[in-house]
């Protein structure tokens, strides 16, 4: 089987064609940048405190939300998370509301919120951890094991059981103190009903980032980032010529400027699994962009007489089936993650769905391109054409240089 | 078949078998186990997919610095009292930002190279330099300051790792973090309770046993009138709970007035141990160090009849009379809870903390959370992984079970990998290993399509096979080396859940270098060598 044979398209007769399409979503994600949504930045580089709640029922948002904001917490963002029937909510707090003096503060305060038309008075049994409920149960003792040496060990497993009752059995809510009977001794039931009530939510997850770290973050990303296509630059300026490295790198800016844009445009976050997303669609796009010049010097030096902009079609010509293929089937599995990754990797996945169209859309029509539109300036400005990249596996530049016709 | 091909199918496969025992481990530990429990006791999974507790903190090193200057300043004071250098004033006049100076004013210009010698011999991690008007600066020098914060970084990761110890988690992370910013990462698999484990993180436990000179007082004020108006110098007031009165509900405060000297301190502690009196009231039971319990001994024998008080974190927790010499051990009691006892019982172990720490980032996650991620993350993985594996089989039909054993290959290395060399695998790192499937693809197809088109150019299968790997070669040399590279980058430069997308993509690289080069390679020819002369590829 085989999709692509012999084909013969003429991909820098489409360059200005290119050149438009790259430029409209460059400049459409850039004023959405500047002018619209901005670069949304997720909770890992602005700061901020994230709470996930589950609820026994479906969550009213409107009314999540008022509750907050009589609790005097201001600016709080309520969002439905994840999949409809999984009633959970997503509470947003700003960087005003997260002080390094007292980190998880906002956390608290919204509990205290959401328990306040509650039971007063009683502990959470929803919100509470193993280690609380182990706490109270040594100090009750409900068995009567006395302090011998097996109470601690008793009420610890107790308290595991009852807890990975409420989380794995039940998803994070139990909606009545009787449903306990299940898990553990009655004894026990009755004895945590003295103190404990259920509350109709389950804090599941929390993030709290303070200042300090969104900044150590940012600067982080953006050195990573910065460092890494410094890499790619000077590792392609040793194995080819340093216009490799320039269009190379042109190329995967062209790529995260569009990702990011996208992102700015859908007004999705950006965290630090994205960015990690986006690393990956600069290496992935440069991978794209080597075999395509890998197979440009291969045929500079088969086909001499040739005028360098019909060798990059050729080039891309022969290398058009694998491109497509691996396209294909990285997309594939990128694909599958989008769809099957769950909320946490949607972010993610949605960077290389994009990075992937767009990385192997640029090896062709801005990498190959540059280096054509390089020749030809040069050639304008009556200096010698560029030299022809040296032989695989040579790394020293002191061999005279072949040059190319044009 | 070809001798060179045979040893290199043998190595294939004891390739194979080391990695599968790096994934569940080596056969005699198996002991019955399901396949999926010892996976899960070879590769650690990251907090993201298992839950738990992840909290970013920062020593604050500049109180360790202010310690170790106020001592400074109490040396200077004492030796320049003692060799009569006469001095107009001694302050710290920044100790927020510049903790590690101090300035001396007033030195007259006759004692200077009295002064200077003082420092020097008394204070050698202190330089002084002259100012203005016969005032002296005398800084920590810049190396014993850089020592002395690194040295309060990993004390502090030490007296954390004591006190989570006792909290019995397993697996704890506790580890500088970042550069040169005094952090410190902890990270508690399975603790979904982060205030509880700050609580016992942050507690301090100064503990000192003391001479208690005076009191109770009912207020500072009547503490000053009984000494008229001036305390001793060598005393200060502490404040303390109504002390005597264990089972009466009296919470007022009362004053004492207790000796600066300790007699005996929490590091001269061996042990300390929550139990109950004889009225069942909780108490902390502690025992004294060989050297803690003689200094202990000679401080109670000079002192029957005298009050001793034990202060903790500068309240008094207990005033008592000196009945006899004491010198092991002891007990300290003041209305506790059972939960209080525990904790000051391993506080007391575990040690102070030498600067206060300021908390920066906070995350739990939940259990059902992080199986939720896993169970998702793996359902994407594999059906991804089929998706391709079956593509392959059709379009490159025979060629394509090659490509299938080098892909299946890949992952078994790549597991193996992050088995024998315990790296953690995160919710990203998921997605690493699904790009690593992605380029272990590529390089099946760069190396096939290269094949197809040498056939096409008219090549024998064996040369076009030759030809194929060796241009596809310099290919994939280039596009492995390029990613390999971003990832270490991103290893280097990146925190939690990217450093193991990172860690995955590395190993996944290397691995693949070997299954889709090597491998391959030998199964083509080995299936070359069974056709006969002239015989089609199926590619």
């Amino acid at each position: 089987m085989e999709f692509f044979k012999n084909t013969n398209i003429d991909f820098l007769g489409k360059k200005w064609y290119f050149l438009t399409f790259s430029l409209i979503f460059s400049v459409a994600g850039v004023l959405s940048m500047a002018f619209w949504h901005g670069i949304p930045l997720g909770v890992d580089f602005r700061g901020g405190t994230l709470v996930y709640v589950k609820y026994a029922h479906t969550p009213d948002p409107s009314a999540i939300h008022n509750e907050i904001e009589s609790a005097g917490l201001k600016n709080a963002r309520v969002q439905r998370y994840g999949q409809p029937g999984n009633n959970e909510v997503l509470i947003a707090l700003d960087i005003q509301e997260t002080s390094e003096q007292a980190l998880d503060k906002g956390k608290t305060q919204i509990i205290q919120a959401l328990e306040s038309n509650v039971n007063q008075g009683k502990q959470d049994l929803n919100n509470s951890s193993s280690l609380a409920i182990f706490n109270y149960l040594l100090e009750k003792d409900p068995l009567h094991l006395g302090s011998g040496s097996d109470a601690n060990p008793r009420y610890t497993s107790i308290a595991q059981a009852i807890v990975d009752y409420r989380d794995k059995t039940k998803g994070g809510v139990i909606s009545s103190m009787d449903e306990l009977k299940g898990a553990a001794d009655p004894a026990v039931v009755a004895s945590l009903q003295d103190s404990f009530f259920v509350s109709d939510f389950h804090i599941f997850n929390a993030e709290i980032v303070g200042p300090q770290v969104g900044q150590q973050l940012r600067g982080q990303a953006i050195r990573a980032t910065l460092y890494s296509l410094a890499g790619m630059l000077v590792y392609l300026a040793l194995r080819f010529e340093w216009i490799y490295g320039v269009a190379a790198v042109l190329t995967v800016f062209h790529d995260t400027l569009i990702t990011v844009g996208a992102f700015s445009l859908l007004d999705r976050e950006i965290s630090l699994t994205v960015i990690a997303a986006i690393l990956t669609l600069i290496g992935y796009s440069n991978n794209d962009t080597i075999v395509v010049f890998d197979r440009i010097r291969e045929n500079i030096k088969l086909l001499r007489r040739d005028k360098l902009a019909d060798i990059v079609n050729k080039s891309i010509n022969q290398t058009l089936s694998r491109t497509i293929l691996t396209a294909g089937l990285t997309f594939l599995t990128v694909l599958a993650l989008f769809l099957f990754g769950g909320e946490v990797l949607h972010n993610f996945s949605l960077a290389l769905v994009i990075g992937i169209l767009i990385g192997t859309y640029s090896s062709i029509a801005i990498a190959a391109p540059i280096l054509v539109a390089y020749q030809e300036w040069r050639g304008e400005r009556g200096k010698k054409p560029i030299a022809m990249p040296l032989r695989p596996g040579s790394t020293t530049s002191a061999q005279p240089k072949e040059k190319v016709k044009v | 078949m070809n001798k060179n091909l045979t040893w290199k199918l043998v190595l294939i496969l004891g390739i194979l078998l080391v990695f599968v025992a790096g994934i569940f481990g080596p056969p005699w530990t198996w002991s019955g186990r399901g396949p999926l429990a010892l996976v899960h006791d070879h590769i650690n999974l990251g907090l993201d997919l298992r839950g738990g507790t992840h909290l970013i903190l920062q020593v604050q090193v500049n109180d360790a610095v202010n310690v170790d200057s106020d001592n400074a300043i109490a040396r200077l004071k004492e030796d320049m009292r003692a060799h009569k250098i006469n001095y107009a004033d001694i302050t710290k006049p920044d100790p927020v930002n510049h903790p590690e100076m101090i300035v001396v004013k007033g030195v007259p210009p006759e004692q200077t190279s009295d002064f200077k010698s003082i420092v020097s011999d008394r204070l050698p991690e202190y330089d002084a330099s002259s100012g203005a008007e016969n005032s002296w600066t005398v800084s920590m020098k810049a190396q014993s300051l850089a020592d002395l914060k690194t040295r309060a970084v990993g004390q502090a990761i030490e007296t954390i790792r004591n006190r989570i110890d006792q909290l019995g988690v397993s697996e704890p992370v506790i580890q500088e973090h970042g550069l040169g910013d005094y952090q410190i990462l902890v990270q508690l698999p399975g603790v979904d309770d982060p205030a509880r484990v700050k609580e016992i993180m942050q507690s301090t436990a100064m503990l000192e046993i003391k001479q208690s000179l005076g009191g109770p007082y009912s207020s500072q004020e009547q503490a000053l009138q009984d000494h008229g108006g001036v305390l001793p110098p060598d005393a200060v007031l502490m404040q303390g709970k109504s002390i005597g009165s264990h089972n009466n509900s009296d919470t007022g405060e009362q004053w004492f007035l207790i000796s600066r000297a300790s007699a005996v301190t929490g590091s001269d502690l061996r042990d300390a141990q929550p139990g109950t009196d004889e009225n069942g009231q909780p108490e902390v039971k502690f025992i004294l160090t060989g050297e803690g319990g003689r200094k202990f001994q000679a401080f109670t024998s000079a002192h029957i009849g005298d009050s001793l008080a034990v202060v903790l974190d500068k309240r008094v927790q207990e005033v008592a009379t000196i009945k006899s010499a004491i010198s092991d051990s002891g007990v300290i009691t003041g209305r506790f809870t059972d939960q209080e006892t525990h904790d000051l019982s391993m506080t007391l172990r575990s040690g102070a903390l030498p600067a206060g720490i300021k908390y920066l980032e906070e995350r739990t996650v939940g259990p059902s959370l992080g199986a939720d991620s896993i169970r998702s993350g793996v359902q994407a993985a594999v059906y991804g992984m089929l998706a391709v594996l079956i593509f392959m089989l059709i379009y490159y039909r025979w060629a394509g079970v090659n490509a299938d054993i080098a892909l299946i290959l890949n992952l078994v290395i790549l597991l193996g990998f992050m088995g024998y060399f315990g790296a953690v695998l995160t919710l990203p790192g998921i997605a690493g290993v699904i790009l690593t499937v992605g380029m272990g693809v590529d390089s099946n197809v760069l190396i096939f399509e290269r094949i197809r088109e040498e056939l096409r150019n008219g090549k024998t299968p064996p040369s076009a096979v030759e030809q194929g790997f060796a241009h596809a070669w310099i290919t994939i040399v280039d596009t492995h080396v390029t990613t390999i590279v971003s990832a270490a980058i991103l290893f280097l430069f990146g925190t939690g859940p990217v450093k193991g997308f990172a860690t995955t993509l590395v190993f996944g690289l290397l691995a693949n270098l070997f299954t889709a080069v090597f491998v391959s390679r030998v199964i083509f020819d080995w299936v070359l060598g069974r056709k006969q002369r002239g015989e089609a590829l199926s590619i």
